[in-house]
């Protein structure tokens, strides 16, 4: 499936901005099953200066600063992906289970396993702790194949938990969404990545998009789609595979890779450092995401 | 018969471990012998003599240490023993070389971790210890291939080890340090001391110098420069006063000629970082960071960092300014590596690691996690990182329930500990009030990048225990410090450190660079000096009234008492009548009034405020002015230490007090050259004294009394603003109130008048650098100086001295004042708009943490 994808930020500030350096995880990159064929961002007011780099988990990275008064920032993202379903591991004649995994990753030293370990570790928003792992523990019962187990957890998370916008900010600690059982898509996730690497395996966070289909008989409306974030585990041997707790569903494809890293704080579509702009802004995000 | 060496020594009792001076048969070590024959010709009351020597010296060249979490440890006394370490040249080769080739090793080793990472995707290093160390810093990684720079040049430029002698003689590496090493400015500073103070024992010692260290540093430094060909400008960022090694920065940045900024002085526009100065934007090309390196970025490090330079990541991923160390470089601090280091070795280098580390179990690998588990009770206890909780646990010292504790903590999360084996440091002599005794001893030695290799200082800085028996030892827990000598087999051709001192420090003209930050300071250096005087005065003469009980009845005394607390703001103070009518009450006031430094307004107070911006400018102030500085800091302590009953001792040190500020106000206007730094300190000055001039005229001046109380007000507010034998001279008899006047508001020929100030306000705003160019037309600052100076100028004394509407107060006089002192404060508030802080503090586009 192509796509076209827009993503569009826009900052307003209730007093001038002189001066801000941002860096952004806006462009698309190329995974085995997308790739990625234009992907650009459209900066108003226009930067004094635009450098892009890739980051330490091979995701496209660019920084931009603003050097003069502004009192609007936009920033949008333009990308056309082509994404094609991988093929299932589902149905594998020897499923690997999860001990067998946990046990790959602690013994074995190719390059592509102990790149895999990084992802095995605490990060800024994953943080182990018993609540955690005795939410983990029911889904990874003696023996069960390792895809069979994530799917598990994903099911239960998507059962137990509330999708509740609003209720949740990027810093709200997994503790508290574990309490009220509501949340996000980055909040679910981070559930998930947490209970996995707590049984010793690797996961990561993926940032992306989301295609969304209008009700039957409706007309797609614009800029009604959202950025989205979900996770994938890592299979030793095979690879990593995407699972999406907010929808219960395995990416195939309708979800578009942005970027992906340990935790959300690797990935921040946008973040930067203002000088000036008043005590308030408002925040408009926009995205859209046509088949073309 | 018994050397002189050996009667010194008798006492010496060591421990039974390995000791520096003395042999395991308690002979002196022959390279020993020479220092104790001198030191023991010296004598005990000539060792007196020359430690309090030192310590004079250190006091006044204020080398201080900060302690944290300690509000009086602010600006605490540098220790320094006077007996240094010998180390002989023979072993000295051999240190040296190792050194050199560990430094050589980890410069690799930080390459590797921020660029290929092929030591990790050879297994050599396991991922969990290079990944879950906080010193790792993601955003610094470089994709190879993409910066030239960054990739030419060496990484790790200052590098220095923690050195210890085990009981067999061996010396080894206890740590590394990589981030930002300090210690090598204590280490010159040691030596310019103990030079002082023992000058033929060090000449005729053959002691390898220091100064090559400094100018090969400053040589790696100038070639670190992005632009090729110019001359690089190189600032040394600081995280600013409060941080423990303050001093050392401001020192080095002197010694080295390089500007000292803070975060707030420098800035991103164009991928490029500036200096901000008074005068404009100035390109910065090399910064010698002494910031840890996770708070120098919000942007793409700490977000929550109120100390770094937004966007400085960027600009040095771009290559567009090269910062020593490189960020990220703390991450060879990881004490894991330690146990890694003989195979890395061998790996990188193909030669075998020549100064061992102290052994150390890194718990990510499982037998040394169950070996670590095992021996816990005798193995000392570190985390990968000291942000992690703590800095060390000796599993001797800890009980059967911590050691569980621990116990959990490490299974919990073995990657996160290293467990190190307890090592018997090897001891000193420290000369103690009591003789000679032994002390253990942790040796500290600092390296920098020459141009193909690396140059170990000659020297060093040794940090010893504060009691025996201790192996804890840090400045931090109250060491002292020890010059280290390295012993040359032949003298060395003789370079004057101090020629060398001058020579460094004389090499660039900072004077135009500076940031708004020290301005700032500056003007508040004057304000609080000035105000600091006024206030002293003013006290001395209301004491002065107690002292000989005379008129302390009267109105007058009355209102001057109430003066005080009006020109202190140190209100209620003597505006409540129950206190000014008990004496008792009234002596428990002032005496809070002058030495309770928590009370806001009091003369303690604003002494420490004096100190404390005067501390923040250190490197732009003179070495005489330090002294003087350390007078005023002295007798803040002693006014501390003063009870109600010695009211009167308090007359003694306002007198010494009044003469340090005198001599402090001089020495600024005599030394000083009349660059921005200066302008801003006297601007800060006259406007304090205007300001306080002001005050007092409305206290003393404004109400209309009797004659008899009238002529003790004019009498002491003449004597507060030191122009009484003016007044005498020219006036002779009585008091008339418009001739006062005229010589403290009109007279601008008396440097303590109100024209006199304002004056001299105007002419420093019109000297400043211009902020708006605006050709023709005079700046907002301008016109407010220009106006406050001709409303005083046009002044009509007579008008002034009269009482208009009723017989309590001379409103005409008290409405002139306000407005004036309303016009001084609007005026300071521009001051600093304009030249002291950007009007914007940066904050997080989306907050992070």
């Amino acid at each position: 499936m192509r796509y076209r994808v827009t993503h569009s930020t826009k900052y307003s500030y209730s007093k001038d901005v002189s001066l801000c350096h941002n860096v952004a995880h806006l462009l698309l990159r190329n995974t085995p099953q997308q790739t990625c064929y234009l992907s650009e961002l459209q900066i108003t007011p226009l930067p004094a200066n635009v450098n892009e780099w890739q980051d330490l988990f091979g995701n496209r990275q660019a920084s931009f600063s603003i050097q003069k008064p502004h009192d609007e920032l936009t920033v949008t993202s333009i990308s056309e992906v082509e994404v094609v379903s991988m093929k299932s591991l589902f149905d594998g004649i020897y499923p690997v289970s999860w001990e067998q995994a946990v046990n790959h990753l602690q013994t074995n030293d190719n390059a592509e396993t102990v790149d895999a370990r990084l992802y095995t570790l605490e990060s800024g928003f994953i943080e182990f702790q018993a609540e955690v792992a005795s939410y983990s523990e029911p889904s990874f019962t003696y023996g069960r194949p390792l895809l069979d187990a994530v799917e598990d957890l994903m099911h239960r998370i998507h059962v137990d938990f509330t999708y509740e916008p609003g209720f949740t900010t990027i810093a709200t600690p997994l503790r508290e969404v574990l309490q009220h059982k509501k949340g996000v898509c980055q909040d679910f996730a981070h559930l998930a990545i947490a209970c996995l690497r707590m049984q010793g395996l690797a996961a990561r966070y993926i940032s992306g998009y989301l295609e969304t289909i209008p009700p039957e008989g409706n007309e797609k409306l614009r800029g009604a789609d959202a950025s989205h974030a979900w996770f994938s585990v890592y299979v030793p041997n095979q690879g990593w595979v995407d699972f999406d707790p907010t929808n219960a569903q395995l990416p195939a494809e309708q979800h578009i890779t942005a970027a992906w890293g340990r935790d959300y704080s690797d990935v921040a579509p946008l973040k930067g450092i203002v000088f000036g702009g008043g005590e308030e802004h408002k925040l408009d995000v926009a995205v859209d995401v046509e088949r073309i | 018969m018994l050397s002189g060496a050996e009667i010194l020594c008798s006492g010496y009792a060591t421990n039974g471990g390995h000791d520096e001076m003395c042999a395991a048969d308690g002979g002196i070590r022959n390279h020993w012998h020479y220092l104790m024959n001198s030191l023991h010709e010296i004598g005990a009351a000539g060792l007196q003599g020359r430690r309090e020597e030192a310590w004079r010296l250190i006091r006044e060249n204020d080398v201080t240490y900060n302690l944290y979490g300690d509000p009086s440890g602010m600006g605490r006394p540098w220790k320094l023993d006077l007996v240094p370490l010998l180390i002989e040249s023979e072993e000295w080769r051999v240190i040296e070389a190792g050194l050199m080739q560990r430094a050589e090793l980890l410069n690799l080793v930080l390459q590797d971790f921020y660029g290929p990472r092929n030591l990790i995707r050879k297994g050599v290093i396991p991922p969990e210890l290079l990944f879950s160390h906080p010193g790792f810093l993601y955003p610094c990684t470089i994709m190879p291939g993409t910066n030239r720079i960054a990739q030419e040049t060496r990484a790790l430029t200052f590098y220095a080890a923690d050195l210890v002698r085990d009981s067999n003689g061996q010396m080894n590496v206890l740590s590394d340090r990589a981030q930002a090493p300090s210690g090598a400015g204590y280490a010159l500073e040691n030596r310019l001391v103990i030079s002082r103070v023992l000058p033929s024992l060090f000449r005729d010692s053959h002691t390898h110098r220091l100064a090559n260290f400094f100018r090969t540093a400053r040589q790696s430094l100038n070639n670190l420069t992005p632009r090729e060909g110019e001359e690089p400008n190189i600032v040394l960022l600081s995280p600013g006063p409060a941080n423990e090694s303050y001093f050392e920065h401001a020192y080095l940045a002197n010694y080295l000629g390089y500007t000292l900024v803070e975060g707030e002085d420098l800035m991103v526009l164009n991928n490029r970082v500036w200096l901000i100065t008074l005068e404009g934007l100035r390109p910065v090309d090399v910064i010698m960071r002494r910031m840890d390196d996770s708070y120098c970025d919000p942007v793409e490090l700490r977000e929550d960092s109120f100390l770094g330079v937004p966007g400085l990541t960027n600009a040095a991923r771009l290559g567009n300014v090269c910062i020593a160390n490189r960020l990220g470089s703390g991450v060879l601090e990881n004490p894991a590596l330690l146990s890694f280091l003989p195979e890395l070795s061998k790996c990188l280098l193909g030669e075998e690691l020549r100064i061992p580390s102290i052994k150390t179990w890194w718990c990510g690998l499982p037998a040394e996690r169950d070996y670590v588990l095992d021996n816990l009770h005798t193995l000392v206890i570190k985390p990968l990182h000291p942000g992690l909780g703590f800095r060390f646990r000796f599993g001797s010292e800890l009980s059967r329930n911590e050691l569980e504790d621990l116990k959990l903590k490490i299974r919990a999360r073995p990657h996160l500990y290293v467990g190190q084996h307890s090592v018997s440091m090897s001891t000193v002599p420290v000369l103690a009030k009591d003789g000679l005794k032994p002390r253990h001893t942790v040796l500290r030695s600092f390296l920098v990048a020459d141009e193909h290799d690396y140059m170990v200082m000659p020297g060093g800085l040794a940090r010893v225990a504060s009691v025996d028996n201790s192996l804890i030892v840090s400045n931090q827990a109250g060491g002292t410090s020890k010059d280290i000598w390295v012993l040359a087999t032949e003298p060395e051709k003789y370079v004057s450190l101090l020629t060398e001192r001058r020579q460094a420090m004389l090499a660039p003209d900072k004077g135009g660079e500076v940031p708004g930050r020290v301005a700032d300071n500056m003007f508040w250096v004057g304000r609080y000096a000035e105000r600091a005087e006024f206030f002293s005065r003013l006290l001395r003469l209301t004491l002065q009234f107690l002292e000989t009980g005379e008129a302390t009845e009267s109105l007058a005394f009355k209102q001057l008492l109430f003066a005080v607390t009006n020109q202190t703001g140190t209100y209620p103070g003597f505006a409540d009548q129950n206190i000014v009518n008990q004496p008792e009450m009234v002596q428990r006031e002032l005496l809070s009034v002058i030495s309770d430094g928590m009370k806001t307004g009091s003369l303690a107070q604003t002494l420490g405020a004096l100190l404390f911006a005067a501390r923040s400018v250190r490197d732009r102030l003179s070495s005489d002015t330090w002294r003087v500085i350390n007078d005023i800091d002295n007798i803040l302590r002693s006014l501390a230490n003063i009870t109600p009953q010695q009211l009167v001792d308090v007359l003694d040190e306002l007198d010494s007090l009044i003469t340090a500020l005198t001599a402090f106000a001089g020495l600024t206007l005599e030394n000083m050259t009349r660059g921005s730094s200066w302008r801003f300190l006297d601007s800060g000055r006259r406007m304090e004294r205007a300001l306080q001039i002001a005050r007092l005229l409305q206290s003393t001046i404004a109400p209309v009394t009797d004659e008899e109380n009238e002529t003790l007000l004019s009498d002491s507010m003449l004597s507060i603003v030191d122009s009484m034998m003016t007044y005498r001279r020219r006036y002779r008899y009585g008091i008339n109130i418009p001739r006062l006047l005229e010589l403290v508001v009109y007279d601008e020929s008396n440097p303590r008048s109100l024209a006199y100030q304002l004056s001299r306000l105007e002419e420093h705003v019109t000297a400043l650098p211009s902020k708006q160019q605006q050709a023709g037309n005079r700046s907002e600052l301008e016109r407010l100086a220009l106006e406050s100076a001709t409303m005083v100028r046009l002044a009509d004394v007579n008008r002034l001295a009269a009482a208009v509407n009723n017989n309590i107060r001379r409103d005409t006089l008290d409405n002139f004042l306000n407005v004036l002192a309303s016009r001084m404060t609007s005026l300071s508030d521009m001051l600093t708009a304009t030249y002291f802080r950007s009007a914007e503090t940066p904050h997080q586009l989306v907050r992070l943490r």
